[in-house]
Parts: structure tokens; sequence; C-alpha cells
């Protein structure tokens, strides 16, 4: 045994902490999730991402819904949510108009975020209400044994669809954007580095903001459509994903065996909606009009704007 | 504490009941309201959007009643006292969230302008068909308070102690109001802000590293079973979830778990039920007729009573102001007294269960069921409260 492996001798290469865990309930771990999936790994591109930020820890609130991507509040050390399924996003509207001063993440998968929440997603969209909100999209509903979802690609078997899937599967960057979203990113597990930049510009902008994760199951659905273990999924995320940044959003449709489009999609400036609701209560009422915010820490955790696009 | 003056309209005013909810919402505290239309509620949002502008606060009309449901649950674990409200279909929708602000212990009030029902049923006319579903309509167990007012002026005042009872206890409050209440303009005085009492946020004052969400006085006797609040963004870095919960607010979901905490949720308002209880009783004492009931349909009842007095029937009123808990204490307290209970309810037959079950067939119990639509006539309440009075004592039910 060599004197460095022993804990009581100087050691000759310093323990460093992982910079990630500040952020995680350590006291939770190990976490549900299995070998190989790819939630993980957002979260850790998360924790990075907030940690470039330098933003106040104190003043980030994330919530999540119900699924394996719903369980990522449960894991971080934050003011945290665990809400019901699908209204992760409604829970979020309400934290950020009662404290706009909060910086609210909605943390979910795509049958939370997309299926059962799909009506809040686009008029959330829709109101461009500032909240930053991450999709995992593991293509599947995997917490309840990797049945069909609304994102599944044609051909795909599921625990529901046993003879492939023939249901045209949602394309979710073209939708939030449709809606009116004003940052929309697609990465996969593979991407780490622009997945993590992605996040830290979603957390350093106004206004509604979406980033898709495309991200294994091994356990359910790469098994069953027989794609390999976590890392042969990483190759094939390598081979498949195409980044094109200006991609028409028509056009990213996700089949099996077919490119995936990466790339930063949309970044606009529209006024939010607590903007939008200030500015124009103030001019209809003028003098009458009593700011909700006047006592509050209207003042974002950071400022913004300042640091630039990944 | 007191009201805040600003948004108290202190005065004599001319209001239907769905606006004088609104100005006990004001009144109360409420600065965040989600809703989704739906009549005949929707007054009440449309009065606090244009007043909370004035007041300081925020409405917003969200995409449906789910939504409505849980945002305002966000905002309250930002900090502010929130509401929202429904009818019939509305509520049925809301169910879930309700589930979810029982087990997070989420203060919050729902307010349900009861139609007429099954499904999209009557939505101009009243039912007080949701009594049930107020009490049982989320899965699982959980303790409910629900109020039912009679006036606009009692509404106004419901409201308040609605949201009063919310932050005491942490719990879903339900103010169950029904079209004609709603609809009914009368006078309504709204007293000064200073003699409006407030029941604060009970919100923690340890440090960060002492809290644990969940803790209560549970071993101590007399202890609060309501745990302290910390609110988003003040360094808690609490969590919140609708799984079942170990005092730290973590998943543990044992049996062990689930035992401790639905007992306590259920503890929390039983041993409190005293003071949440909320009567109204009129000659109950010497009555061989006591009539009970709840709402617009009390209001219908009074008159079928007095003509029953005219006739000389003893007879007795006991309006339920607070319907859930039940005042089973009391009813059973009558039920060796009386001769019969009449119940007249505008549906076919919700809370008299429950008043057949407390009694356990010691006296009585007539009921007058309506399907709603519109009010009882009096000479419908009046007839069965001749058929009480013919009763033989001792036969029972």
């Amino acid at each position: 045994m060599s004197a460095s492996l022993n804990p009581a001798a100087p050691a000759a290469f310093p323990i460093c902490e992982n910079p990630a865990e500040q952020f995680l309930r350590s006291d939770r771990m190990p976490s549900i999730w299995c070998p190989g999936c790819g939630i993980g790994t957002t979260v850790n591109c998360f924790a990075r991402a907030l940690i470039k930020t330098g933003i106040d820890p104190k003043k980030v609130v994330i919530v999540s819904g119900i699924g394996c991507t719903g369980r990522v509040a449960g894991y971080m050390h934050l003011d945290s949510f665990h809400t019901t399924h699908g209204r992760a996003i409604p829970f979020a509207t309400g934290l950020k108009l009662a404290n706009p001063g909060l910086t609210v993440v909605v943390y979910s998968g795509d049958g939370d975020l997309a299926s059962i929440g799909g009506n809040h997603l686009i008029h959330a969209a829709r109101r461009n209400i500032d909240l930053k909100v991450v999709c995992v999209n593991n293509l599947t509903y995997s917490m309840t044994g990797g049945q069909a979802a609304a994102t599944t690609p044609r051909d795909a078997i599921t625990a529901t669809s046993p003879y492939g899937a023939y249901e045209p599967p949602l394309n979710l960057p073209h939708l939030v954007a449709a809606a009116g979203a004003s940052y929309v990113s697609r990465w996969t597990t593979y991407h780490v580095v622009q997945t993590m930049k992605a996040m830290e510009r979603m957390l350093t902008r106004r206004g509604f903001s979406f980033l898709e994760v495309i991200s294994p199951c091994p356990t359910l659905f790469q098994r069953r459509n027989r794609l390999g273990d976590g890392l042969d999924t990483m190759k094939s995320y390598k081979e498949l994903g195409a980044t094109r940044h200006n991609a028409n959003l028509a056009d990213l449709d996700m089949t099996m065996g077919g490119e995936i489009v990466i790339g930063n999609f949309v970044e606009r400036d529209r006024p939010d909606y607590l903007e939008a609701m200030q500015a124009h209560l103030r001019a209809q009422l003028q003098e009458q009009y009593v700011d909700p915010y006047e006592h509050a820490e209207a003042e974002s955790a950071l400022e913004l704007g300042e640091l630039s696009c990944g | 504490m007191q009201a805040d003056p600003r948004a108290v309209l202190t005065g004599v005013h001319f209001l239907n009941g769905d606006q004088a909810c609104c100005e006990g919402a004001l009144a109360a505290g409420a600065r965040f309201a989600a809703g989704y239309p739906i009549t005949p509620s929707t007054e009440i949002v449309e009065r606090f959007s244009k007043r909370i502008p004035l007041v300081g606060g925020v409405f917003i009309q969200m995409e449906d009643e789910l939504a409505a449901s849980i945002a305002i649950q966000g905002a309250a674990w930002a900090g502010k006292k929130v509401f929202t409200v429904t009818s019939g279909p509305g509520f049925s929708l809301m169910m879930e969230h309700i589930g979810f602000a029982a087990m997070t212990e989420t203060p919050c009030v729902f307010v349900n302008v009861q139609r007429g029902g099954p499904s999209t049923g009557l939505p101009t006319l009243p039912a007080q068909g949701d009594m049930m579903q107020a009490r049982f309509g989320s899965h699982g167990d959980y303790p409910c308070i629900a109020l039912s007012p009679d006036s606009p002026q009692e509404c106004f005042r419901l409201m308040i102690r609605a949201m009063n009872l919310a932050e005491e206890f942490r719990t879903p409050v339900f103010l169950m109001m029904d079209e004609v209440v709603g609809h009914m303009t009368e006078r309504v005085e709204i007293p000064a802000a200073e003699s409006i009492e407030v029941t604060p946020r009970r919100l923690t004052e340890k440090a960060p590293e002492d809290y644990l969400p969940y803790e209560t006085e549970t071993s101590k006797i007399g202890g609060s079973l309501t745990p302290e609040m910390a609110i988003a963004g003040e360094g808690y870095k609490f969590h919140v979830t609708g799984l079942t919960h170990d005092e730290r607010g973590y998943p543990s979901m044992t049996p062990e778990t689930q035992h401790k905490l639905i007992h306590r949720l259920f503890a929390k308002i039983d041993t409190a039920k005293d003071r949440i209880i909320e009567l109204e009783e009129d000659h109950t004492e010497e009555a061989e007729v006591v009539v009970i009931s709840y709402g617009i349909t009390m209001r219908v009842a009074e008159r079928a009573i007095q003509m029953a007095r005219t006739e000389g029937i003893a007879t007795g009123k006991l309006r339920l102001i607070t319907v859930w808990p039940l005042a089973e204490e009391r009813i059973r307290e009558l039920a060796g007294r009386v001769k019969a209970f009449v119940v007249p309810e505008l549906n076919m037959g919700q809370v008299v269960l429950e008043v057949e079950r407390v009694t356990g067939g010691r006296t009585r119990v007539i009921r007058v069921p309506h399907a709603g639509g519109t009010v009882h006539k009096p000479e419908q309440i009046l007839e069965a409260i001749r058929r009480g009075a013919m009763t033989v004592q001792g036969a029972g039910a």
C-alpha cells in the first residue's frame, strides 16, 4: 500500500471535492436512476452551470413534476418542489409571480412537460414568463415501465407499442418556439459542454427559456429497441448529432436511427410576462397602480444579460 | 394582526356574494389569486383583477383549473396569501391539487360557487351538490375544513375566516357558496380594518441549519401539530413533495412514515375542531323538531320554521356555518332530545348521510332532497317538519 492512500499520511494528491456536490443532497444518495441513465449527466451540467453563473443559490428554486426526471428537484440542495404530474410549470408560474427575485427552474421529463403538462408548456411560452425549463427527453415513460410517449419516434418498441409506435412524435423545439418561447435549444447527454452552456445562458437571460436534452433510458427504451447500453447510446449521439444552430424548426422530428438535429435554435427578446404586466398596468392606472414588488427584492439574483451565449 | 387598511373598503355597500367574497379575500390579506372563468363564480376574480393592481398584488388567469389550483400553491410557497375560485366542473379538475395542498400543508383557499350538476349541469342555477366532493373528492385520506355562507355579508366574513384557518392549520380550506348566495345582492357592511383580525403565516424563526420543514410538537402535550413554514428564496433550501415524507420533507415511502404523517394531518384538525366549528342555533333547546341545514337552503328553511311555529310545532334551527368538520357532538346531544331532524339540502342527500350516521338511529332523520336548479319551496320543508312532529318519541327512524 502506498503512503498516499493512507488517510493519516500527508496526501500526495490532495482530494478535491466535486464542485457539483454543493448543489446536491448527498444525504439522499444513491439516486433512483439506473446505470447509464442520462438524467444524472444533465444534473451535473446544471450544477456546473450554476457555478459558472455565480448566481446566489439561495435565490434559485427548482420545480419538478412526476417521473424519473421529476425526481431531480429532490436531489438538488436548493429550495425544491416535487409537484403533481404535469403541473410543474403552473406551480413555478405562481412562485415567479409572487417573488420575481427568484430564479425559477423547471426540471422535468418529456411525458410530464409535453404530454400531461403540454397545455401549460404552450401557455408559459406564450406568456414568455421568466422560467428556465429543462426537459430531459428519453422518448418514453420510464418511471412506469417504458410506455409509449408523445415523443416516442415511429417504429420504436415500448411497453404499450409492442409492435412499434405509429403515432407521429411531438417536435418540442418547434412547438415551444411557435408558442412564443424566447430561447429554445436542444442537445444530447453526449454534448455535456453545450448542454452546460445552454443552461448557463438560460440562467442569465430573461423570458421563457426551453432546453430539450435527448437522454437514454438503457433499462427500458434502449434495451427494448436493441440500442445497447449507455455507452453505445453516447456513441450513437456522437454519430447522429448534427449541430445546426439555425435549423428550420420544422425539420427537428426525432426518428429511430435518424440524425438528431441539435443546437441553439431561438434567442429573441420579447417583453416577459412581468415586464408586460407592470408596464401596462402602470400606463393604464398611472399613480393609482401599486407595484406588487415595491418592497420585495425585485432585482434578480444576478445582473442580467452580461454573460454571452456559449 | 390587523387587516391592511389599504385593502379594506370600510363602509356600507350593496354587493352580491361573489363581490363580497372578493372583498373578504382582500381584507384577509390575499395578494395572489389565479383563476379560470366559470359561471357562477367568475365575478369574484373579475373584481379581484380590477382591485388588486390598486392594492399591490397579482391576479393571473391561467389556462385551466388544474393550473389555477397549483399556481396559487407556488405563490403560497413564495410567501403570498392565496385563493382560487371555481364551480362544479372546475372543482372536479382541481381535486388533485386539493390533495397536494393537504399533503404538503400549503395554506390556500378554494371557493366553490356551486351550480347544478353532474357534468356541465346547470351553469347558471344553484345547487349544493359538491359538499361531499369537498370532503372526499381528492384521492386518499385527508381532513377538511369547509364553511358555508348564507348571505353576501357572510361571504365577506367567512372568506376572511377561511383565509385565516388556512394559515393557522396550513391546509386547504373550502368556502362552499352556491349560485343564489353568489348572485344575490344585499347590504354588506365592511368594518374598519383595525377591527378585522388576520392570521399571519406561521413562518419559522429557526436558522436554516436547525429547521426541519415538517417537524411539529407532536410529543409535547398541547403542542402544535401544524409545522412552521419556510418560504422560498431565504436560504432554507427545503424540499416539498406530494410523496409521503418525513420531518425533513424527504420522500420516505414506508408504512411507518405514512402512518405518522396521515395521523398527524387528521389530528391537527381534529384536536382543534371546537375552535373551527361555528354554528347558529335558534330555539334548539326546547325544540321537538330541529332543522339542520346550511347556506341558502337554511334561509328558505327559516320561512318553513316560522310557519311550523305558527302551527304550534316547537321547531329549532341548527345552521352549519362550518359544515366540515361536522358538529358531531352537538348533533348527538340534540339527537337524544328531539323527535326528529329535518335536513333540507340542494342535493339528493349528502350532509344528511353524516347526520344519519351521527344520530345512529336515536332520532328520526327526515331528508328533504332537491335536484337543484332553484331553491326549495318552504312548504316542502314545512311538510317534513310536520311529519317529524308526528313522530312517536323513542320510535327511532
